[in-house]
């Protein structure tokens, strides 16, 4: 800024030419000077030249890297070596710069491909990380079944504290959040109930609307898609992060098994909690259908749970609960996998993260609209 | 004696019921290379980070330049804290970003470069730095311990600090590749004016490389002066340290060179 340009100037007259610098070459001057650079280099390229560093006020290492992209190592070194007067210190921070130069060659950046080359090659990917995907998913269900049958006959290996820990984590603690969302859910489905069939005046069937749609989809549905969000997510980046540090590889080699230690627990786990919470669900949903039934239909709470009891057989609590451990399996089993999956950076465990809560929510939902189809055409 | 620009005055710190350090004092002058030695778990680290202003001391003041960064304002601490340049001793890299990019970041933040300009530069320090070609292009999980800590050192020069905080710089790197990190922080020093707080358990750093040497132990700095003064100073871990078959063999190779 102070420093008055041009900061290089080539005195022709002399034999060789010499190349005279001053001012300051430091980082504040860096943009500055690099344009400079640029153009010069050219200008020099492959000439004999002796270049006089003496008139430098400031240098420091971006200096001293631009005085190496101006000269190139090697005339640099010969110009340190010919100039006695540079200080020693000067000399050693532009002979190590321009050491560090040699034999250093920048890697050129790769060639950019077309645009619609890149669409399709990105698509095939995506379909070829799909089947992968499944692949590994099933290869991993396998192995997670296969060591639960190995655990299974030795209560021993049992890691009963890590199974508690887990229910706790992902049932108890989730109770609050499940139970508010179904009962406003039940809500909801009510309010609608009652404005649609008002119209056929069977306004007394919203009992049966919400206790159909809660007992058979709605109870299981949600509780797993609100796990599959909260609890798929922790278990990748649990493991995710376990998996960045290594200590994956240190569970190997202390001769124990990762998917019996870290996977096991947490399957376990789900297994226990999902059925759980889809019970809890379908009460608070029921819950909350009766008191929007109590509010705006002026239905009693004792009509309303008797109609229940009359018009509701068993058999749909049924279809909803044989949902649930099924799906507590998948959203587990996707959620370790996808921790296993990280690869070192912070980045990743962020991706995986996100990949095992839309591919838990999305098995979820199309199980569950299989599901549908089958128990409807069994007359279930 | 030449000006402290690290003024630590009666520095407390405790985890829980844990007190790591306890009525702390110590002086870093500028210019100089300050050894900081002391058993593993004798608080090193958490010295370097309450200078740094990343921990909150419980008790006493730091002065770095003479300001106390946990007072200033954001804007003015951020101009402080590029002053300096810091190597954790895990490394700390940006796991997302490439070596090069690692390097760049500061310099596009702070100094204004264009990402081109930077990425240029940042090659430059890495090889400065003794990382090979081709590794500039690479992530911080696909390197070895070694090349972490040169990556690492790479980024803390990025913007030609004013003071240098290297925790045990050389743990981990072989023994040629250490004594060129060595002569590296020497030659920057005598060309730059660095100021260099190194924490290490390397005997041969320090006697090639640093002009005083601070020892920590019982919570505070047992001795601050040159390696002669504080090889003899009389305590037992100190004689162990200095005068067991390590130190030994460390003193007779320094004093071959
Ligand atoms: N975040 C923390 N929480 C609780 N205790 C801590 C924390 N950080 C450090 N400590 C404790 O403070 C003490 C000093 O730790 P520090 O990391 O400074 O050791 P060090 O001298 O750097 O050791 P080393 O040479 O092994 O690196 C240790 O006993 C450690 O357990
Ligand atoms: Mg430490």
């Amino acid at each position: 800024m102070q420093t008055p340009s041009p900061q290089l100037q080539l005195d022709s007259s002399s034999r060789p030419p010499a190349l005279r610098l001053s001012g300051d070459w430091t980082l504040a001057r860096y943009a500055a000077l690099r344009g400079q650079v640029n153009e010069w280099r050219q200008r020099l390229d492959g000439q004999a030249l002796a270049a006089e560093l003496d008139g430098i006020d400031a240098l420091d290492t971006a200096g001293a890297a631009l005085l190496v992209d101006l000269l190139g190592a090697a005339r640099l070194i010969a110009a340190v070596e010919a100039d006695a007067s540079l200080g020693s210190e000067r000399r050693n921070l532009l002979l190590a710069t321009a050491h560090a130069h040699q034999g250093y060659v920048e890697e050129p950046a790769a060639p950019s491909e077309s645009a619609i080359r890149e669409v399709l090659a990105h698509i095939g990917a995506a379909v070829d990380g799909i089947c992968h995907q499944l692949i590994a998913l099933l290869g991993f269900i396998g192995l997670t079944l296969a060591s639960l049958a190995r655990t299974a006959p030795r209560p021993r290996r049992w890691r009963v504290t890590s199974l508690v820990v887990q229910i706790e984590q992902t049932g108890l603690d989730a109770v609050p959040i499940v139970a508010l969302l179904t009962f406003l859910v039940g809500a909801v489905v009510a309010f609608l109930g009652a404005t649609v069939l008002a119209s056929f005046g069977a306004s007394i069937y919203t009992v049966d609307l919400v206790a159909f749609a809660f007992l058979r989809e709605f109870g299981v549905l949600l509780a797993a898609i609100l796990l599959a969000g909260r609890t798929a997510s922790a278990f990748t980046a649990q493991i995710g992060s376990m998996k960045a540090n290594e200590e994956i590889d240190a569970i190997r080699t202390l001769g124990l098994d990762p998917v019996e230690l870290l996977v096991l627990p947490r399957m376990l786990a789900m297994l226990v909690t999902l059925p759980l919470l889809t019970f809890i669900a379908m009460l608070c949903g029921i819950v909350g259908g009766a008191v929007v039934c109590f509010i705006s239909l002026d239905i009693s709470l004792l009509m309303y749970f008797s109609m229940l009891h009359d018009d509701i057989a068993l058999k749909h609590f049924l279809v909803g609960m044989a949902k649930a451990p099924v799906f507590a399996f998948l959203i587990a089993v996707i959620g370790c996998l996808e921790g296993f999956k990280v690869a070192g950076s912070a980045q990743s465990v962020g991706a995986h993260t996100t990949s095992a809560v839309v591919q838990s929510i999305f098995v979820v939902i199309l199980l569950d609209a299989v599901a549908a189809l089958f128990f409807m055409e069994m007359g279930w | 004696m030449s000006e402290a620009l690290i003024e630590i005055r009666g520095l407390g710190n405790r985890f829980g019921s844990q007190q790591v350090h306890e009525h702390l004092d110590l002086d870093v002058h500028r210019g100089e290379i300050l050894g900081v030695v002391g058993g593993s778990g004798s608080g090193k680290s958490v010295l370097l980070r309450s200078i740094v202003g990343l921990r909150e001391p419980s008790a006493g003041r730091v002065k770095v330049f003479g300001e106390n960064l946990l007072e200033l304002d954001p804007q003015r601490r951020s101009q402080v804290e590029r002053r300096f340049g810091v190597l954790f001793q895990r490394g700390a890299l940006f796991s997302s970003l490439t070596l090069s990019e690692n390097v760049a970041l500061p310099l596009i933040e702070h100094a204004g470069l264009s990402r081109a300009d930077a990425e240029h530069l940042a090659q430059t320090k890495l090889a400065l730095s003794g990382l090979p070609a081709g590794a500039a292009c690479k992530y911080p999980a696909q390197l070895s311990g070694g090349m972490v800590k040169r990556a690492a050192l790479a980024r803390a020069l990025a913007l030609d600090p004013e003071i240098l905080f290297l925790d045990e710089p050389t743990a981990g790197l072989d023994p040629i590749g250490a004594a060129a990190f060595d002569q590296l922080i020497l030659t920057l020093r005598d060309a730059l004016g660095l100021t260099v707080f190194l924490v290490t358990h390397d005997l041969d750093s320090l006697y090639c490389l640093c002009d005083r040497i601070a020892v920590l132990a019982q919570k505070r700095v047992l001795v601050a002066d040159t390696l002669e003064a504080v090889a003899a100073y009389d305590d037992a871990w100190i004689q162990d340290y200095f005068h067991g078959p390590r130190g030994r063999a460390a003193r007779v190779a320094a004093s071959k060179e």
